[in-house]
């Protein structure tokens, strides 16, 4: 399942070169990021809560519980892994139910930049990526050149993608250009030798950022800057994931969509744990970006728990039967 | 492979529906004096559902000589006692909620998803708010111990049954008068169910009373000269013949009826919540709606990206059964209603607006009418004056506040409006200006039992809900 980097046509790339001028100078891009729509908040809410109230039964909620399990870039960012726990993690990845070798694999395994090398082995030819979060993840607080270096380091080590954390100081202090041009020397930094590059998830801890609005600016800046997917969290603060927020940064995408032409990928980390969860995340995509989006080249899933919940529920629609922790693997 | 998501029907065993109803007149079902009866279909399959009794005048004298005998014992009950039955009637609607949605559901065509999330919960919030007040009379600002009216006749619309049973029911038990209630021909059968909920709570006999029946039951108990109170929500022009007949009589009145209301979005409101407030405000229950924003007043400099991103959204909607939960418009209420907004339309393209609807299949039986959106609507277009009580939404620009202000008021109508715009000062400045009985900012379509609910103009008189629903039933 190889990512598919957007073959941008010649008019795409021209709507993005006319879209330069708004990342001209500080004054431009604060202006430009000033003016995009205001969100209101309780209707954003009312209308992510309206979208989870879908019934997804029987032949689509089969299809959606694949889906996801494809989704999933399966992950473990403990200070406590080690190379067998990352090497388990990497079996249960090519074969999320030994039980059923019809299930899908997911989409990647996400680890720190010093477990890459292990899972990139452990993963061998399965065709399941490895994404890396690097530039000193979570908290994104180090000098750029540490950041790069991490950067690289995880490149050189085999990650397909990168995830990176954007500086939510700059950000909520206004320098936008500074994030701005801390994206693109990241994602300059996630080129390989042979011309290629490994693929930026931009994280931006949407929990700390607070306001819909600068949801909204974020998403944009870090579109301009050249993400390839934008994610709203590490999963390591209180507020993670949200289905407002997650709907907030679908529409921004589909709006960076028609104005550049540029597709970009979304994908929502951290407290996502059911099937029920998953699903609605689905719907979402469904009703706001379409069928384009619904793949895992283009929507993913942060989550290390989700994974056994969606078999469960599998084994469930396949057997008429609920089974039970024990009979779906640990990591 | 495609995201298609498969039926998800509720189940139509919750509901247990007679093959044929009686008058509940007095705390009994009884048929017709005459044993005429007529038939309830629902809207979405035209299945007949069941068989009411088609009430005469008889009926009519009966059922409010009932309550005129009710109202003694009712009236003089302290306040604390009738709350205790608004309670309970309350608690039996959340219990029998889902019940009773799929029955509207079936009997109105409305999609479960707005019965079971909008209806149901509104209904029994507002029997719980009015019980509040039950005992509070003295402090609703009407001076101390104020006194009911007597016998209350209410006749309500096929649009929202059970709320609107409740809008009128609640307020007028609340504040210890009696009732005659006459629901809509096409959608009798939640009321019918109300009253054996009416049985359920232990009420006094006579304090409700259902009459079922047309229009001529609705005017016969209008007419009733031991009526001292009427209520009524529909068309303005049922709401005139009231007016005339009732005037010159000591009987109150309050009249909501029909709405042309204005949404006006400026350009730097939050679009994307502004399409779904829009899809809110006209699509919601099939755009039956007297309230609906069917007027979209859109700043001129919006005009394309807004419109763009409203199509988007409108080809997302699910039209089709029901009861499927992933519906979100369902059946128009009746033949009539169906050829009403057929014609209207047709007026609307006949007189140069452009039409647009999102490529949707409708179900082969049933009254069905697709989301419609209409462009390039002047003032001058039919479309834009005449309320069409459906799916149907008329589209036309302003340029400045001021003439967003002129256009909005420029109806004879006058219930509601809908401002969308980030900035305070204006939506305040705005919502001064505009002649509505109900102003949403950044939202639309929201009701509450608290808020007070009513028209200018030809939208009619009195307000229903809020402390100031309780006026309309005290003797002040």
């Amino acid at each position: 399942m190889p990512i598919t980097v957007p073959a941008y046509g010649k008019e795409a790339a021209g709507r993005l070169a006319s879209m330069a001028d708004v990342t001209a100078d500080d004054g431009a891009l604060r202006r430009f990021l000033h003016g995009l729509p205001g969100v209101d908040a309780v209707g954003l809410e009312a209308r992510a809560a309206t979208l989870g109230t879908r019934s997804i039964k029987t032949t689509a909620k089969a299809y959606a519980i694949d889906l996801a399990i494809s989704m999933i870039d399966l992950t473990t960012l403990e200070g406590a892994d080690t190379p067998g726990k990352v090497r388990a993690l990497c079996a249960k990845g090519v074969h999320p139910d030994p039980t059923d070798r019809t299930s899908p694999k997911v989409a990647a395994i996400c680890v720190y930049p010093d477990m890459v090398a292990t899972a990139k082995e452990a993963l061998g030819d399965s065709g399941i990526h490895v994404a890396s979060v690097a530039t000193a993840f979570p908290a994104g607080r180090a000098a750029l050149p540490v950041k790069l270096a991490d950067t690289r380091d995880a490149v050189a080590a085999g990650a397909d993608e990168i995830d990176m954390v954007i500086d939510r100081g700059a950000f909520l202090s206004g320098r936008y250009m500074d994030v701005f041009e801390e994206i693109k020397a990241v994602k300059e930094a996630c080129a390989r030798p042979d011309g290629s590059a490994a693929h930026l998830k931009v994280i931006f801890e949407t929990g700390e950022l607070q306001t819909y609005d600068n949801v909204r600016r974020v998403s944009w800046l870090a579109m301009l800057a050249g993400a390839d997917f934008i994610k709203t969290s590490t999963g390591k603060v209180a507020v993670n994931a949200t289905p407002p927020v997650t709907l907030l940064m679908l529409e921004a995408v589909r709006d960076f969509h028609a104005t550049t032409g540029v597709q970009v990928g979304v994908k929502p980390a951290g407290g996502i744990r059911t099937t029920k969860d998953a699903i609605k995340y689905l719907v979402m995509v469904n009703e706001t970006l379409g069928e384009p989006w619904l793949t895992a080249d283009w929507f993913r899933f942060g989550a290390s728990s989700l994974l056994n919940d969606l078999l469960m529920q599998r084994q469930k629609l396949s057997t008429g039967r609920y089974s039970g922790p024990d009979y779906v693997t640990v990591d | 492979m495609t995201f298609d998501y498969a039926p998800a029907p509720e189940s139509r065993s919750v509901v247990d529906i007679a093959p044929s109803y009686g008058l509940f007149i007095d705390g009994e079902f009884a048929p017709a004096s005459d044993g005429k009866v007529f038939k309830t279909v629902s809207p979405s399959s035209e299945e007949v559902l069941s068989e009411v009794a088609q009430a005469t005048g008889d009926d009519v004298d009966r059922a409010v000589t009932a309550a005129r005998k009710a109202f003694e014992k009712w009236s003089a009950l302290p306040g604390a006692e009738r709350a205790k039955y608004l309670f309970r009637i309350a608690r039996i609607i959340q219990e029998r909620s889902r019940e009773l949605a799929v029955l509207e559901s079936l009997d109105n065509g409305k999609p479960i998803r707005e019965s079971r999330d909008a209806d149901l919960p509104l209904v029994a919030a507002h029997f719980f708010y009015y019980a509040g007040w039950a005992d509070k009379l003295d402090h609703a600002g009407y001076g101390a111990n104020p006194r009911p009216l007597g016998v209350a006749g209410q006749v309500i619309p096929w649009n929202f049954p059970l709320l609107m049973l409740a809008w009128k029911i609640a307020p007028a038990l609340a504040t210890g008068n009696t009732v005659v209630l006459k629901p809509a021909e096409t959608t009798p059968l939640s009321a019918l169910f109300f009253a054996d909920i009416c049985r359920q709570a232990g009420l006094p006999k006579g304090v409700v009373n259902i009459l079922t029946g047309d229009g001529s039951t609705g005017a016969a108990l209008v007419a009733h000269p031991d009526v001292n109170k009427v209520a009524f929500t529909g068309s303005t022009d049922v709401g005139k013949a009231i007016a005339r007949t009732v005037a010159g009589t000591d009987k109150k009145v309050t009249l909501e009826l029909g709405g042309k209301a204005a949404n006006i979005v400026f350009d730097d409101a939050p679009l994307d919540q502004a399409v779904e407030g829009i899809v809110n405000g006209i699509f919601f229950n099939q755009g039956h709606v007297c309230c609906a924003g069917s007027r979209l007043l859109v700043q001129e400099s919006v005009q394309d990206e807004l419109l763009d991103a409203l199509k988007r959204r409108m080809q997302t909607l699910r039209v089709g059964d029901p009861l499927d939960k992933n519906t979100d418009i369902g059946a128009i209420n009746s033949a009539e209603q169906l050829a009403r907004i057929t014609a209207l339309a047709d007026a609307g393209e006949a007189e140069g607006a452009e039409r647009w609807s999102p490529s949707c299949e409708l179900p082969s039986a049933g009254y069905w009418f697709a989301p419609t959106l209409f462009t390039g609507v002047t003032q001058a277009h039919r479309i834009a004056r005449e309320e069409i009580f459906g799916p149907v939404l008329s589209v036309l620009t302003f340029r400045t506040p001021a003439e967003a202000v002129e256009k909005a008021n420029n109806t004879p109508y006058g219930l509601s409006a809908g401002i969308w715009t980030e900035k305070g000062s204006r939506m305040l400045w705005m919502a001064n200006k505009l002649r509505a009985g109900v102003i949403w900012s950044n939202t639309f379509n929201k009701f509450d039992p608290a808020s007070p609910f009513g028209g200018y103009q030809e939208s009619g008189y009195g307000r229903e809900g809020g402390r100031h629903g309780l006026e309309a039933y005290l003797n002040v």
